[in-house]
């Protein structure tokens, strides 16, 4: 770990702290105000752009938490928001609860299904676990589709309504850029902090040596169970963003591909570090976007059989290919890039 | 041991297979309070195994482990270090994202009074207990003078540092026993003498009993009160370091071995 430059600690006390100089209390407050003024000098398209990471980045502390910190990897990510969204949407268009009161409800359901999907995990680790979580992004959706569509619509959009705070309603995006932002820094200092708590040691301890973390007195399986509860919880709240910012639902935005664009996320970020999830939610939905808008011009170079297929497929072969290139030349993803980057300019201009 | 010493820990007969391989056979050895005990034989006798069973990772089919008094053969391995049984490891098995503080707070997980949402929220109760614990992490730290590689991830750490993580990490756990697996394999003599003098230290300071596995016979004589030879799986001697030394059984245990080169070996015995 490097600190800035004259920082030291006469006690653990500021040892424990994370914001260290009246520098870096400025440079966050003026980040602060500079994210709150957004929505008035960026046009509608790009904020709406980031609403969507807004939502992401909520939703990806939990696969930090999860497959970043724990190592338990999760191809469930998606049906987990699923969860969220679908309980919240429910209890607002069936009970007329406001999004106030259904959200942390519809949270905690994301949460406790997540829990019962992690049971699993008391048998079995690694490749099978993936493969466990991969029945849950298959049962979850199977579920909303065929078992109540009279309730959750099916395979139908259903809107939602826009959530109300003391008469102020987060109908645009400019306005639910403050909603989305307000619970994406909420999200991260709560990550941030737990990872460096005993809860977040007990869960890299059993990512790096499940053996010696039961040694030295860590209770796996309550802590690989905490770790599913608490992802499902930020993909549940993830996924009750989502349907704020779409101000519907639809089945569609939780299906595997989902889950496999955020473990992207983590990848090409670094697994285990917050800075670096934020880094890659922001890195990824941007491809999205720039893949999309070349689609149609590549696929003008094709005749008109195949160029249909290589508008479709231009997005993920991107994604694909960026991943596949992180892994062989960035494993440790852009965290560490953001290392070498802090390490540079805390000691600049003197150059070790 | 000067004072009448009390027995902290007695192993009675313990039997350990896999498969058809017998592992372990009617091991007996009591631990004294305050002793450091050497356990020693050939690779492949039983002594990491030996280890194992006390902590709980291998389920012994035969015979008890008590520990002050108690029968510990059906707790879970999370209880017995909650009981202060501590370990390090014959191959450094460290949480290697984790920095050496990190490895060492890590130990303090059965006395670190907090829920996730303390942590999440990381306010008055988590700050105070992670300063409370941070500070005796710190001892150990200058203990085993770890203090320049602190806050560096412990996968960047040399070999002979990372062994002495692996020992604060034990420590962390405030052990009432601490079982040492090979603690000095694989390091030169500097360091070997470092890490005997960081042993000694432990236990004048913390006046717990040792079980140390050890090949160098020197080293072995040095530091420990008795020793305990297996063979084989079973027990082949029991005394004090001058008398082990000469004993028959013993040298021919580590003769027979020279004698069939097809048996590996990484430390020569110099006895
Ligand atoms: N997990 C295991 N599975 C199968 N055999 C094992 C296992 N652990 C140890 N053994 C066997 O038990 C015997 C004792 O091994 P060990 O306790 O590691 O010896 P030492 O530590 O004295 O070198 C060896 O024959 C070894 O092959
Ligand atoms: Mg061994």
């Amino acid at each position: 770990m490097w600190r800035p430059c004259g920082t030291f600690d006469d006690t653990y006390e500021k040892d424990v702290t994370i914001m260290r100089t009246a520098a870096q209390w400025a440079v966050t407050i003026a980040g602060l105000v500079l994210l709150g003024l957004l929505p008035f000098l960026l046009g509608g398209g790009l904020i709406t752009t980031l609403n969507l990471i807004g939502v992401s980045v909520v939703s990806i502390m939990g696969l930090h938490i999860l497959t970043g910190l724990t190592g338990q990897i999760s191809l469930g990510h998606g049906a987990f928001m699923g969860v969220g969204a679908y309980a919240m949407m429910m209890l607002m268009n069936l009970t007329g609860f406001s999004f106030w009161l259904a959200m942390p409800l519809a949270v905690l359901t994301s949460g406790l299904v997540g829990l019962f999907f992690g049971l699993p995990s008391l048998r079995i680790k690694g490749f099978y676990l993936a493969m466990a979580t991969l029945a849950a992004q298959f049962i979850i959706p199977w579920t909303i589709i065929n078992v109540r569509p009279d309730l959750t619509g099916g395979t139908s959009t259903l809107t939602v309504d826009a959530p109300n705070l003391f008469g102020f309603a987060f109908s645009s995006q400019q306005r639910i850029f403050y909603l989305v932002m307000a619970f994406a820094v909420i999200s991260v200092i709560l990550a941030r902090n737990l990872q460096r708590s005993k809860v977040g040691r007990a869960f890299v301890a059993i990512r790096d040596n499940d053996l010696a973390a039961e040694i030295m007195g860590v209770e796996i399986f309550r802590y690989k169970l905490l770790a599913f509860f608490i992802c499902s919880l930020y993909s549940g709240l993830g996924g009750c963003l989502l349907a704020v910012w779409m101000g519907a639902v639809n089945v569609d935005s939780f299906l595997l591909h989902e889950s496999i664009w955020y473990l992207g996320m983590i990848i090409v970020g670094g697994l285990g570090s917050v800075p670096g999830a934020v880094f890659g939610v922001v890195f990824i939905r941007f491809l999205e976007i720039v893949s999309q808008s070349i689609g149609p011009p590549i696929a003008g170079f094709f005749p008109d059989a195949i160029g249909a297929a290589v508008k479709s497929g231009i997005s993920p072969f991107i994604f694909g290919l960026v991943i596949l290139l992180f892994l062989a030349y960035e494993p440790r993803g852009l965290a560490h890039r953001w290392e070498i980057f802090k390490h540079f300019y805390r000691r600049w201009p003197f150059s070790h | 041991m000067s004072s009448p010493a009390e027995r902290k820990m007695m192993v009675e007969d313990l039997a350990l297979s896999f498969g058809s391989v017998q592992a372990l056979s009617g091991i007996c050895f009591t631990v004294y309070d305050n002793e450091i005990l050497a356990l020693i034989g050939p690779n492949g006798a039983g002594k990491t195994s030996v280890l194992n069973c006390i902590s709980g990772f291998y389920r012994p089919k035969g015979g008890r482990i008590l520990f002050k008094g108690k029968d510990i053969s059906r707790l879970s391995t999370t209880k017995r270090a909650q009981l202060g049984i501590s370990r390090t490891f014959q191959n450094i098995e460290l949480y290697t994202g984790l920095t050496a503080l990190d490895n060492l707070m890590a130990s303090r997980h059965i006395y670190i009074r907090y829920g996730p949402v303390a942590g999440s929220l990381f306010l008055g109760k988590a700050r105070r207990e992670e300063v409370k614990n941070r500070a005796e992490v710190e001892e150990i730290i200058d203990l085993l003078e770890l203090a320049e590689v602190r806050h560096k991830v412990v996968e960047s750490l040399p070999y002979g540092v990372r062994k002495r993580v692996d020992l604060g990490r034990a420590l962390a756990l405030d052990p009432q026993i601490l079982l040492l697996d090979e603690p000095m394999a694989g390091m030169n003599v500097e360091e070997k003498e470092d890490m005997a003098r960081f042993i000694l230290d432990v236990q004048e300071l913390k006046k717990i009993p040792i079980i140390i596995v050890e090949h160098d016979m020197g080293v072995v004589m040095d530091i420990s009160q008795r020793v305990v030879v297996l063979d084989f799986g079973t027990k082949i001697a029991e005394g004090a370091p001058e008398d082990i030394k000469h004993d028959r059984k013993v040298i021919r245990a580590y003769l027979g071995k020279q004698a069939k080169p097809d048996r590996e070996e990484n430390e020569p015995v110099s006895a």
